[in-house]
């Protein structure tokens, strides 16, 4: 109903603020924690370097965190600007959490990281370490609830048409809140930050160490990463294989995305390691196949299939059908006939009145469609294969050089060999950027590989965007870029900047620029 | 008191008290960037000033964060409506919002003369746009705004950016300017000493009277020159929530009428502007918290006239009165109404508890030597 342009603009927009956004995100969830460990570390031991590493690292953390802030507010404004009929829809589920959100989280951080920074001289050792992990349990509150509600867009459980109000409604927050796919993504997010900020102080810390520079205080932050890191990264990847498991049961069309599985396979399936996908002709090219794992990964047995685009395209065709008969029903429901056969057959068919609104983009009235409108829009349920494919396989590919140097690191930290270990600190400065391409392409992968639906099976995305032009869109676009950009220079700048100056930019007199013999 | 109708009002309610907070919170931070430029001559003067509320506007600002998300989690039509329609308007409040809080963590972060004013003057802006850009909606909301929804419940906005700028809308919007800078003035006075104390104090005498006047005017423009549209059948208070069931006329009562129907209503103006008279006559005298105190319940009883005045509506449309968006048939379901309560119940005395020990843990009087003996700590 709206011109592929609003649409196309609209989704561009989230994406590119919500990526955005996501550059500091992550390493605000790590670092908050790291500036518990090190500040708890202090108030043990009463060792000064400690406060220092805290004081310094919560610098960076600190120009982060403007950030976070700064790109977090769009996209709270966003929901209402660019995807009103989304906001209407499903406000009744979706709003609340995102109150939550607001209530238990965004309040803690945003109150407690101002006494972070100014309250060391007034407040006890003992209350700054409590306020510190305040703070790192509102970032990771925060996480939780946005969570929820990224988790019931992928699987929305607990909630129901109601043809009064035209909109989902919240029927039981049990099942919002203990959504198995929003659980499994809450872990493997939160844990996905923690190994952001371990990279980032590893890699930094390895960094003054090759430079041989305020080595106390590296080699201290170094093995605080490496052991945060490596449990962290561990669980990531856990997590991420338990989402897989979740996924074959929730979201199967994105997993047969991201495997490239075109047809379903005798059990059990094998999975792709690498290859070509040809969406036209549904094969992968020169696939690099590894026997049994996929249905290991998603069925958790070897006797269970694991089904292919091609059948669960042919299972959208059917719901698409049924979503007719439910739309059908819904307009008698709206004329006023409230019998109770038009209320049974609506009930009985409900479930599936969003796979009848895809074919919205087709024709206005839904009930006409003809055999090539359902094909279009069944077609449109399988989502673009190759992105899928690819961006997962970098994410993972992260994940494990990753989980190679927290070991290595975590390993020469406990033999205390790791300062010679120079390869290993050179490949740790190289691997600064790999959290932040996993955290990107993992939200690639879940959030394209939802389409067409804003709410899976709920509500396609092109129904979900505002009424508003073109060139409203390409004002805000605009806006974004620009603004975004002007401010990403400024903050890598800081952020070099205070990283060159390491401890010295504590001005305490023990670091290697205020004195050089001291190093 | 837990049935559908109570929910209703009791939510329309904690939405005004969120907004009230927002406004007496973010107020003074805004209030205090606006005259950042003016009250503070030198780098030092300009440190004082951004720390005195520089620690604490981050847990500030979330009371606009919290009002957004508890309109989109109660009134989810308002929220698509009011946002979506006012595209353009939006987005300007959210890009002078972008550089607040890289202004206030960045600025000192270098020695550079010109990085610093750069960013005093993103701050001057990030604090009086977003007051500007409030007193705006807050006129057009008075006016109505053109709007429909469809069979559908989707929201159509049938007008323009440059339509939101009338002169009234206009009018409101200096009027919010000046009573952010007027609060903030009050702010400032409280927490500085000697030289930015007198300017602020200064500031506070000239400000006061303009202020009143101000508030005056869009009071008298609204009493006698704008249409009141009044709901002449509607759904019963506890029926699903469906803004299309009812029938809705453009002119009704008058405003004053609509007042004088509830006369305990009119305690609100009343409240209003003797708050800011008595903060005004207090704050140009030697009175520091006295004043910001009166003119905190000024501003809190100017926002309740406001809510009084409309209710029930929340949005009017004034091209499809029809379409009008009111706390009856605009909320979210019976259910989500009563979990956001029970959480706002646990919640909201536990936020405000810890705010209130954050504030006085960094409470004190800002001062140059201060800020120069801790140089690299503060802002």
């Amino acid at each position: 109903m709206f011109g592929e342009d609003v649409v196309m603009l609209s989704r561009l927009q989230f994406g590119l603020t919500a990526l955005y956004h996501f550059l500091f995100v992550p390493l605000t969830l790590g670092m908050t924690f790291i500036l518990g460990i090190m500040e708890s570390v202090y108030v043990m031991t009463g060792r000064e370097v400690y406060k220092d590493m805290t004081k310094f690292w919560g610098k960076l953390f600190g120009i982060n965190f403007a950030m976070g802030v700064t790109t977090g507010i769009t996209l709270e404004f966003q929901f209402g600007t660019n995807w009103a009929y989304y906001s209407h829809y499903v406000g009744d589920i979706f709003g609340p959490l995102l109150a939550s959100e607001g209530w238990m989280a965004f309040f803690l951080e945003s109150t407690f990281v101002g006494l972070f920074f100014f309250g060391w001289d007034k407040l006890t050792k003992v209350q700054h370490l409590v306020v510190t992990w305040l703070l790192a349990v509102g970032t990771s509150l925060s996480a939780l609830w946005i969570l929820i509600a990224n988790g019931w867009m992928q699987y929305p459980v607990g909630a129901e048409f109601n043809y009064e109000t035209l909109r989902m409604e919240m029927t039981s927050f049990a099942d919002v809140f203990f959504n198995p796919v929003a659980q499994v993504k809450f872990v493997h997010t939160v844990a996905a930050g923690y190994v952001t900020g371990s990279m980032f102080v590893l890699g930094i810390s390895s960094w003054y160490l090759l430079n041989k520079r305020d080595i106390a205080f590296a080699r201290r932050s170094f093995s605080i990463a490496s052991a945060f890191g490596l449990a962290s990264i561990l669980s990531v990847i856990v997590l991420g294989d338990e989402s897989g498991y979740t996924q074959g049961e929730t979201q199967k069309i994105k997993l047969a995305a991201i495997e490239a599985e075109w047809h379903t396979e005798p059990a059990p399936a094998s999975f792709t390691l690498f290859g070509f996908p040809d969406q036209v002709n549904e094969k992968t090219n020169f696939a690099i196949k590894i026997p049994y794992v996929l249905g290991l990964i998603a069925t958790r047995s070897i006797d269970e299939e694991v089904k292919g685009l091609s059948d669960l395209q042919a299972d959208s065709k059917v719901r698409i059908k049924r979503g007719m008969v439910a739309y059908e029903e819904l307009q008698k429901l709206r004329a006023g006939d409230h019998s109770a056969t038009v209320k049974q057959t609506f009930d009985t068919y409900k479930a599936d009145l969003g796979y009848g609104l895809l074919l919205k983009k087709y024709t206005e009235k839904v009930i006409d469609a003809d055999p090539e409108m359902i094909q279009k829009a069944a077609n449109d349920t399988i989502p673009k294969v190759a992105p899928l494919f690819w961006t997962f396989r970098i994410m993972v590919a992260c994940g494990f050089t990753m989980l190679f140097v927290f070991a290595m690191a975590f390993y020469y930290c406990a033999t205390r060999v790791a300062d010679q270990k120079r390869w290993l600190m050179r490949m740790a400065v190289w691997c600064i950027p790999l959290p932040w391409i996993a955290a990107e392409t993992g939200w690639f992968v879940a959030e394209t590989g939802r389409q067409p639906w804003t709410i899976s099976g709920v509500l396609p995305t092109h129904l979900s965007v505002s009424s508003i032009s073109t060139e409203q869109l390409w004002f805000s676009i605009a806006g974004f870029v620009l603004f975004y950009t002007v401010l990403l220079i400024i903050e890598l700048y800081l952020m070099f900047k205070y990283v060159r100056l390491g401890p010295s930019s504590l001005h305490t007199g023990r670091y290697h620029l205020e004195n050089s013999q001291h190093s | 008191m837990f049935d559908y109708e109570s929910m209703r009002l009791i939510w329309w309610l904690f939405i005004g008290v969120v907004a009230i907070a927002f406004a007496l919170t973010e107020g003074f931070d805004f209030g205090v960037s606006t005259l950042l430029p003016f009250i503070g001559k030198t780098d030092v003067e300009r440190r004082v000033i951004i720390n005195t509320v520089g620690a604490t506007w981050e847990g500030n600002q979330v009371w606009l964060v919290l009002l957004g998300g508890a309109i989109f989690a109660i009134w989810p039509s308002v929220y698509a409506t009011l946002f979506s329609g006012l595209y353009i308007a939006m987005l300007l409040l959210l890009f002078s919002l972008f550089f607040r809080p890289a202004g206030f963590d960045y600025r000192s972060k270098l020695e550079n003369t010109k990085w610093r004013s750069a960013w005093d003057w993103c701050l001057f802006l990030g604090g009086t746009l977003p007051p500007v850009l409030f007193g705006v909606l807050v006129g057009n909301l008075l006016l109505g705004l053109p709007f429909h929804l469809d069979q559908d419940l989707r929201p159509f906005y049938d007008g323009s950016f440059w339509g939101l700028l009338n002169p009234f809308a206009l009018l409101c919007g200096v009027v919010g300017l000046l009573l952010t800078s007027f609060h903030g003035a009050l702010f400032l006075k409280w927490r500085t000493e000697e030289v930015i104390h007198r300017r602020a104090q200064t500031a506070v005498a000239v400000l006061g009277p303009l202020v009143l006047l101000g508030v005056i005017s869009v009071v008298m423009v609204t009493l006698f020159w704008i249409e009141r549209p009044e709901i002449t059948h509607m759904a019963a208070t506890d029926a699903p929530s469906n803004p299309l069931n009812k029938t809705v006329v453009a002119n009704g009562l008058s405003w004053l009428q609509h007042f004088l129907m509830h006369p305990w209503m009119l305690l609100a103006p009343i409240i209003g502007l003797l708050g800011i008279a008595l903060a005004w006559l207090l704050g140009k005298g030697q009175s520091r918290m006295g004043a910001f105190l009166l003119s905190s319940l000024g501003i809190a009883g100017i926002l309740l006239t406001l809510g009084f005045a409309l209710f029930p509506f929340l949005l009017i449309s004034s091209t499809h009165p029809d379409s009008s968006l009111t706390l009856w048939d605009a909320t979210s379901s019976h259910s989500t109404l009563l979990l956001a309560f029970w959480i706002t119940v646990i919640f909201l005395p536990i936020v405000l508890l810890y705010t209130r020990w954050v504030y006085k843990v960094l409470w004190g009087s800002i001062t140059e030597n201060g800020v120069l003996k801790d140089s690299h700590t503060f802002y």
